[in-house]
């Protein structure tokens, strides 16, 4: 007997056809790029100004983070030196009612959207965990497990959609938290919804020790998208006006009901992961030179003034604006913040439980007692 | 419950009553949503949200992907926006996966935020065992709620709670992590939706002079059980369901174990770091000058869930109760 005499062989083969056709959801191959091309494709004079006193003022305003570890007044500074484009184009791109979900390593671009940097550092300062009301300023609290803010990003944007609000979500993650079942599960989540969601990948080429190959096998990070059934983009993260292009091109496709999309933004982290990580111990200076020929800084300032957007005179009030922003933050964090440990037990639960008014009653008598010894 | 209430009462299934609060909830305040595997046009595997979805569309009531910490997730970007998500987690053992979301975001936001984001989402858990379900489907996870601040733990065990617990849950502007056992989902009373007492109040559910049988949840009925049977040996128990683990009513347990001078505290949930361990730390400490015997606790062993041909002998049942109640130095 052949297989075509098998019984119900003759039987048709039940329909299959593909679900979405994959092809333009496909990233590039090379990551898209805008500046240092030696072309004169037109960009925005107004917007590549703002990019460019963001980069700068996020440039120092890294620095000065990074140095107030030193001085023992933030606790931990994971800084986004050389990834500032990311950053503040993913401020900039954003509307009023917008929300931005940030990961510990983007409070620049939480800055960048508005926020006072004091309450930005607070978490890392540790007075307290978040220090600013989410929905004033509509940016979700600094999240350090990582990619638990995307399905986040997911829910809040779904619930806008429902509400007919015009509320897009641009949520923040980087290389390694590509690998968390979460980023897969708010991925998923987000184009079965057709959420208004914007997924922006910073890779930086490390989680921490682990370079990119050991956490994927995936052409690129971007190449998961069309897994999900969302266009996938692949962005020069150091160009500061290819992303902001491509984020904004995100943004316009969620807010029209186009639903979600994946963009990995190819950056690098000069520094180390913290001010409490050795990077010597994984990694080589000639790479980390090879990517400071290539630093979001210097490659807008160069195209800009190359192409007479950008004169000697702006750049200086530039650097000055950043200087004074700078000097403001040190004497901020040099105030000692003012703790009331009874806090501690005043946002628990809405009301106090009888044990933790019983706890609350006695740490105030230990204070006291405390004081009067 | 007043006396229109009581005229209107019908046969019901604590499965029902569940609905009818999900129900009731959604149409009093649209920004009720619930979520979760199966629950839209299905109506959940137990049923317990049957018509949700027909009644208030799907994008009220949601089958979402399977995937358990998205549908957690989600609902914590639902409810930032000013939702009232109401999670159904299928089966206890599946709950795991959304730990982390609810440990490390559902459990913190309020207090991260200093108040400004709570989160009152309610996790709806099918929880313990007794209905001969297959390894995974009967755990009785509440130990890991429980030592979780910033969670509420609610456990209903009659079909009055059931609805009145879930209307209070969905109403809290804390999440709430709420035990739906399973094996009482059929149960039946006389029942007209009403509210009950409030989350955190415990209530005596028989009263009695010999001795205080702690409990909650499934195990409620087993020690109702166990006091009629007690009648026999000449104790006369009280029956306390906590109905909240978390908050913990301390008040209305040392009241009775004060009055009685002796306790049992009777879960599923196994015994070694169980909530039986923390609940009779707390009575001791308070109450240790009116007890004639040393609290003692009832407990499912300390063992995975067994096979469902096995799971007799681990559940706490009318036998173990009264031996331990035999075991309260009566005899001075
Ligand atoms: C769930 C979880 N596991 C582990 C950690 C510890 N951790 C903090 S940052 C980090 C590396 C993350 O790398 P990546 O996602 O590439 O982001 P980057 O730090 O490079 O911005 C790790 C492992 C964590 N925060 N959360």
């Amino acid at each position: 007997m052949t297989v075509q005499e098998l019984p119900g062989a003759a039987a048709a083969y039940p329909a299959f056809t593909l679900r979405t056709d994959p092809a333009p959801l496909l990233p590039d191959t090379e990551p898209y790029r805008v500046l240092g091309l030696g072309t004169d494709s037109p960009l925005d004079p107004a917007l590549m100004r703002r990019l460019y006193e963001g980069l700068v003022r996020g440039r120092r305003y890294n620095a000065q983070a990074t140095a107030l570890t030193k001085q023992g007044r933030l606790a931990v500074y994971p800084s986004s030196t050389g990834q500032e484009a990311c950053e503040i184009a993913a401020a900039l791109v954003l509307q009023e009612q917008d929300w931005l979900f940030p990961s510990y390593r983007d409070t620049l671009a939480a800055v960048a959207r508005g926020l006072d940097p004091v309450e930005a550092l607070t978490l890392l300062r540790g007075d307290w965990h978040t220090g600013y009301d989410p929905r004033e300023h509509r940016i979700a609290p600094l999240c350090t497990p990582l990619a638990t803010q995307l399905p986040h990003a997911v829910g809040l944007a779904h619930a806008a959609r429902l509400a007919g609000d015009d509320v897009v979500a641009l949520a923040m993650v980087g290389d390694g938290g590509t690998s968390e079942g979460d980023f897969h599960e708010a991925l998923n989540f987000a184009a079965v919804w057709q959420a208004p969601v914007v997924f922006l990948v910073q890779n930086n080429g490390f989680a921490i020790s682990v370079p990119l190959a050991k956490q994927t096998a995936a052409p690129s990070l971007a190449h998961k998208a069309v897994g999900y059934g969302m266009p996938g983009r692949l962005v020069d993260g150091n160009d500061a006006a290819a992303v902001h292009e491509v984020l904004g091109e995100a943004m316009r496709l969620a807010r029209s009901g186009g639903g979600p999309t994946l963009v990995e933004a190819v950056t690098y982290r000069m520094e180390a992961h913290t001010n409490a990580d050795d990077a010597t111990r994984y990694r080589g200076d000639a790479e980390v030179e090879a990517w400071r020929a290539h630093d979001p800084v210097d490659l807008l300032e160069r195209e800009l003034t190359g192409r007479g957007l950008l004169d000697e005179e702006t750049i200086r009030t530039v650097r000055e604006g950043a200087e004074t922003m700078a000097a403001d933050l040190r004497a901020r964090m040099n105030a000692d913040p003012v703790l009331d440990p009874m806090e501690l037990f005043a946002h628990v639960y809405a009301e106090q439980t009888s044990q933790l008014r019983e706890q609350a009653a006695m740490l105030r008598d230990e204070l006291e007692a405390g004081a009067g010894r | 419950m007043t006396a229109a209430a009581t005229l209107a009462a019908k046969p019901a299934t604590m499965a029902q009553a569940l609905q009818r609060a999900m129900r009731d909830a959604m149409a009093e305040d649209a920004r009720v949503h619930v979520l979760g595997e199966d629950v839209g046009t299905l109506g959940g595997v137990f049923r317990v949200t049957d018509g949700l979805a027909k009644e208030f569309g799907e994008d009220r009531c949601t089958d979402t992907p399977l995937a358990e910490a998205g549908i957690l997730g989600t609902a914590v970007g639902m409810a930032m926006y000013g939702l009232r998500p109401v999670v159904e987690m299928q089966f206890d053992a599946f709950a795991y996966p959304a730990f982390e979301q609810l440990i490390s975001h559902v459990a913190k936001m309020r207090n991260r935020t200093r108040g400004a984001m709570p989160l009152p989402i309610v996790v709806r858990v099918p929880y313990g065992g007794g209905i001969g379900g297959v390894e995974h489907h009967s755990d009785s996870s509440e130990a890991y709620y429980m030592a979780t601040p910033g969670l509420k733990v609610v456990a209903p065990a009659t079909v009055a709670d059931a609805y009145g617990l879930l209307r209070e849950a969905i109403d809290c502007d804390d999440p709430v992590v709420f035990l739906e056992p399973k094996r009482l989902y059929w149960s039946k009373a006389d029942w007209s939706p009403h509210p009950v007492e409030p989350i955190g109040r415990a209530v005596v559910r028989r009263t009695g002079r010999s001795a205080t049988l702690i409990t909650y949840g499934p195990s409620v009925p087993v020690c109702l059980e166990a006091a009629e049977a007690a009648k026999e040996e000449g104790w006369d128990l009280e029956v306390v369901d906590l109905r909240s683990l978390v908050p913990f009513d301390d008040e209305t347990v040392c009241a009775s174990v004060r009055r009685t001078g002796r306790a049992v505290v009777v879960h599923e949930s196994t015994g070694f770091g169980g909530p039986g361990g923390e609940i009779a730390a707390r009575v001791t400490e308070r109450c240790f000058h009116h007890l004639e015997a040393p609290v003692l606790r009832v407990a499912g062993f300390d063992i995975p869930y067994p096979p469902p041909m096995l799971e007799r002998h681990h559940l706490p049942g009318v036998d173990r109760v009264l031996d331990a109640v035999a075991r309260l130095q009566w005899e001075a």
